[in-house]
């Protein structure tokens, strides 16, 4: 028989704000152990939280950007259960009132995965096991979470990791999260089952816990995808089960039944007020919001004139994209910005992290100064190129690198003189031409470039070349 | 009559009658007298007390004007949190814990060089209607030792009544400032909900707890209450929309409307009914007018109370469980015997009833019939209280059904000793104010008090209506043991 996969996921992504959900602590990863933390966020006997605004507001943009209702009304709850990183021993959350509802996202094929909520929570802090002993950090306790649960639409492996991919995108996109699943800024729980292809019934469903790299994802889906359709084959039943994934046997293991599921006792959190997110903040925030992502896309290949593959890599990153308006403003063709960014800059930029940070140490202003220094013709691409290259090094402009003599170009006369001596220089290379080796000139052309650092006119010195062959 | 304390210490102070040091000589020594009888106090901080007495007189020296609650000699209940202070709210989990920053309130007072004596008794966690349920064993009434100061500010209330403090700071989550008050004859006081920041107050149940005066005079409650009754950015619930209530006292109430809903009467006791038609003798006398009201929905009050208190408190005190501080149990197996042991050792039997039940409450098939049917109720009294004050002014009532009852008295059942909460959780559900004044004595010559109730946020107007009467019935029946002024 034919089997058909049905996955829902639960992702939790790390909001990129200054300071944690309920106190001023900060929410920078890392640290030393405890170092991030004050009596709010370790929930010390007589703390109170107080809701941090721009919690909300990031979590609004999230919720915009996935096309979600965002609520005029939403209330925090408390998820009570035990646990020692847990120091309140209730994780405050939303329960039956989330912030932002009812979305989608929209993947390649134009299919669009539901999003059932968008709601706002703490983190909880981290145990740490070392020398035998359990100690535990909490500096991550109280950095604002988004849990964005998807209805069960996705049909396929490849599906999952394109919905995830996309909304590290949007998210990474709009600002609201640096979405590293390496340090946990990003991680889902899938919910997964099978069916016979056609049906329309659900099967029992598992959930896979805090999958923390689309490999490990991808690896579980197929494992898990695998044993329960084994489950089904041999005639018995899939048991509704919390599992994980074991990364060094490539399993999923079960951790906990349904009978065993714990019973959260949610309600309102009383140290808390309504939040009330009224149609003129969310309009607000909307102004505030960058250039939808698709939008933006089509404007850098119409109006920039890119190639697809080209806008995508610029616009996937948001500080990338708006680095490669700066530079290009006014130039003549943004073509040339494009190139340096995806080429020589991005040639510096190895790690997917380090495109996200894109700690460049040219301005985008000393970029265009560049870029328009050649298109006034000043400069050639090849000097153009090096210069780049000493400004990515050192930080300085063009200016600092780039002579009078360099821009004054070269006159006619110095021009046949370098020709002459590049001619007389490579009597092999004259000889393939008059041969009829037309590529030979390119050798004669290099040797007058290099004579001149790249001054010369190509085009006049080409002409120069023949002239003087002939 | 001047029954108030506050005043008095500022002029003696001032006239230089007295120095800070040696009044608060004075009271630490009354305390080192009165306390092994009284228990009120289970901590005494007389080095900070003298240093802050110490800073006062050079102020004095100086010749500067003193604010009014500089210098005066105070307490606090063992719930509202103290930096390096321990603070365990009479319970053994909380042994040894010391806090590393100020409750709003204690940093308010701390600033006008309020002068702390120590810490107070009361049930674990204001668990309880007798402060018998704190670790460190009960409080005991100055009116008559053999009997309980009620709770659970019972310590504070027997440290204010007992003269050995000039007033006191309480929390009020079912009646824990007023009942005490009114057994031991002294005024107590629950602001409106949000009106007094909570931030540092060890939770009970959050959406019912609040901080507020225990004092010998209506006049001291009002200075107390103007202090401490500010925005607070650190409690979302604080309002600012307190307002403050000193300048009111004086005012006249006549042609007031005063409701008095029949269901208050139900269950109270004949003596202490009888107390209380007095007392509404008294506001007729000076002019009011006497409403009679009907609110059955009074009547869910208690059981809505024991669920919403006893759920938020299933959670509050969940963090307890030995990792960070307080009290650890010494063996254990793992990480799982430890907080359980923790926990089974740290708490008392009352406390662990009431988590127990809150957990029961909240939980899945339970939460519908209970806790959720809980919150409806409470928004039932909340709009039956609305719609008795369409009818009148401000409400009086009963502040407790009985007078102090003694200390080795047995119920026969927990919800026995939860009756004499029936006239107090009212205003606690719907997040009025409330105040207690003393309005005469029980049959067993016991106090008893009235409650004068108003609307949310209309402290100027309740505390003026409760001066006035003080003023009139002249019920107030000091003790004559600790500090004579």
């Amino acid at each position: 028989m034919n089997y058909e996969l049905v996955c829902g996921l639960e992702t939790h992504v790390e909001l990129a704000t200054k300071t944690k959900i309920f106190c001023s602590c900060t929410t920078q990863f890392g640290g030393e152990p405890n170092t991030h933390c004050c009596p709010i966020c370790i929930g010390l006997p007589g703390t109170l939280p107080k809701l941090n605004r721009a919690v909300v507001e990031y979590a609004v943009m999230a919720g915009l950007a996935t096309n979600c209702e965002i609520s005029a009304v939403s209330k925090m709850d408390r998820k009570n259960y035990v646990y020692p990183d847990l120091p309140k021993a209730y994780q405050i959350s939303q329960y039956d009132m989330p912030l932002c509802k009812n979305g989608y996202v929209e993947l390649s094929d134009g299919r669009k995965i539901r999003l059932t909520r968008i709601h706002i929570e703490e983190d909880a802090g981290k145990l740490v096991h070392q020398h035998g002993d359990t100690f535990i950090d909490y500096n991550r306790g109280g950095v604002p979470l988004i849990e964005i649960v998807s209805e069960p639409d996705i049909r396929s492996i490849d599906e999952a990791v394109e919905y995830m991919q996309k909304l590290q995108m949007i998210m990474r996109y709009i600002g609201v999260s640096d979405c590293k699943m390496q340090e946990g800024s990003l991680r889902c729980d899938v919910n997964v089952s099978v069916r016979p292809k056609g049906s329309d019934k659900l099967g029992t469903r598992t959930e896979i816990k805090n999958m923390n790299s689309f490999s490990h994802m991808t690896k579980a889906l197929k494992y898990e995808t695998e044993r329960q359709i084994d489950i089904l084959e041999s005639g018995e039943k899939v048991v509704q089960e919390t599992r994980r994934y074991n990364e060094t046997t490539g399993c999923t293991e079960g951790m906990r039944g349904k009978e065993d599921a714990d019973d959260y006792r949610y309600f309102r959190e009383p140290d808390l007020v309504t939040i009330s997110v009224p149609e003129e903040t969310v309009n607000k925030i909307k102004a505030k919001m960058p250039e939808p992502y698709q939008q933006r896309l089509d404007r850098f290949i119409n109006e920039y004139g890119l190639p697809e593959k080209d806008a995508q890599m610029l616009v996937e990153r948001r500080r990338i994209a708006d680095y490669f308006e700066a530079a290009a403003k006014g130039t003549k063709k943004p073509r040339t910005a494009a190139n340096c960014i995806t080429g020589q800059i991005f040639a510096r930029l190895g790690s997917d992290d380090e495109k996200n940070d894109f700690d460049v140490k040219v301005t985008p202003e000393n970029l265009n100064a560049l870029i328009k220094l050649f298109d006034s013709g000043k400069i050639r691409m090849n000097l153009l190129k090096a210069t780049l290259e000493k400004m990515l090094d050192t930080g300085r402009p063009a200016a600092d690198f780039i002579s009078e003599k360099d821009l004054a170009g070269i006159d006619a006369e110095a021009l046949e003189k370098v020709c002459e001596k590049a001619v007389a220089a490579n009597q092999g290379a004259v000889a393939d031409y008059k041969n009829g080796k037309e590529k030979a000139l390119k050798a004669l052309l290099g040797a007058v470039m290099k004579e001149t650092r790249g001054r010369a006119n190509p085009q006049e010195a080409e002409k120069m070349l023949i002239s003087l062959i002939k | 009559m001047d029954y108030g304390k506050i005043k008095k210490i500022n002029r003696l102070l001032e006239s230089k009658e007295i120095s800070c040091a040696e009044l608060t000589q004075k009271y630490l020594g009354a305390i080192d007298k009165e306390n092994p009888s009284l228990n009120a106090y289970i901590k005494t901080t007389p080095e900070t007390a003298m240093e802050t007495a110490r800073r006062v007189d050079k102020k004095i020296a100086s010749g500067e004007k003193l604010m009014p609650l500089e210098g005066v000699p105070m307490t606090l209940k063992d719930n509202i949190s103290t930096t390096g202070i321990e603070t365990t709210c009479c319970s053994k989990i909380l042994s040894g814990y010391r806090p590393i920053y100020d409750a709003t309130v204690w940093n308010i007072l701390k600033k006008r060089n309020a002068v702390l004596l120590g810490k107070c008794n009361m049930d674990e966690f204001a668990m309880g209607s007798t402060c018998r349920t704190s670790c460190y064993g009960g409080a005991r009434n100055p009116h008559d030792t053999s009997r309980v100061p009620g709770g659970s500010s019972g310590g504070a209330a027997a440290a204010v009544s007992g003269n050995i403090a000039a007033y006191a700071l309480g929390s009020d989550t079912g009646g824990s400032i007023r009942q005490p008050a009114s057994f031991c004859g002294i005024v107590g006081f629950k602001p409106t909900y949000g009106a007094v920041s909570r931030y540092g107050l060890i939770a009970f149940a959050s959406s019912l707890d609040q901080i507020g005066p225990l004092t010998t005079s209506v006049e001291d409650a009002a200075i107390i209450y103007d202090a401490i009754a500010q925005y607070d950015k650190m409690d979302s619930t604080s309002s600012g929309m307190a307002k403050p209530a000193y300048a009111s006292l004086n005012n006249d109430i006549k042609g007031k409307k005063i409701g008095v809903a029949k269901e208050y009467l139900d269950g109270v006791r004949e003596d202490i009914k009888a107390e209380f038609e007095k007392s509404l003798k008294v506001f007729e006398s000076m002019g009011a007018e006497i409403v009679h009201l009907s609110m059955p929905s009074i009547k869910y009050s208690l059981p809505v109370y024991y669920i919403l208190a006893c759920a938020e408190a299933s959670s509050n005190l969940g963090r307890y469980d030995g990792i960070r501080y307080g009290y650890k149990t010494l063996t254990y197996a793992d990480r799982n015997d430890m907080i359980c042991k923790t926990r089974s050792e740290g708490f008392g039997t009352e406390v662990k009833r009431r988590v127990l039940l809150g957990t029961y409450v909240l939980s899945a098939g339970y939460y519908d019939a209970f806790y959720k049917k809980a919150q409806n109720l409470r928004g039932t009294i909340v709009r039956a209280f609305e719609s008795s004050f369409a009818q009148c002014d401000f409400m009086a009532a009963p502040t407790v059904p009985m007078t102090a009852f003694p200390m080795d008295y047995t119920p026969d059942n927990p919800v026995e000793t939860y009756l004499t909460d029936l006239c107090t959780v009212p205003v606690n559900i719907a997040g009025l104010p409330a105040v207690s004044v003393p309005c005469g004595l029980g049959s067993d010559n016991m106090p008893v008090g009235v409650q004068v109730i108003g609307r949310k946020f209309s402290e100027p107007l309740i505390l003026n209506a409760a001066y006035k009467f003080e003023q009139a019935a002249c019920a107030f029946k000091p003790v004559e043991t600790g500090v004579k002024l």
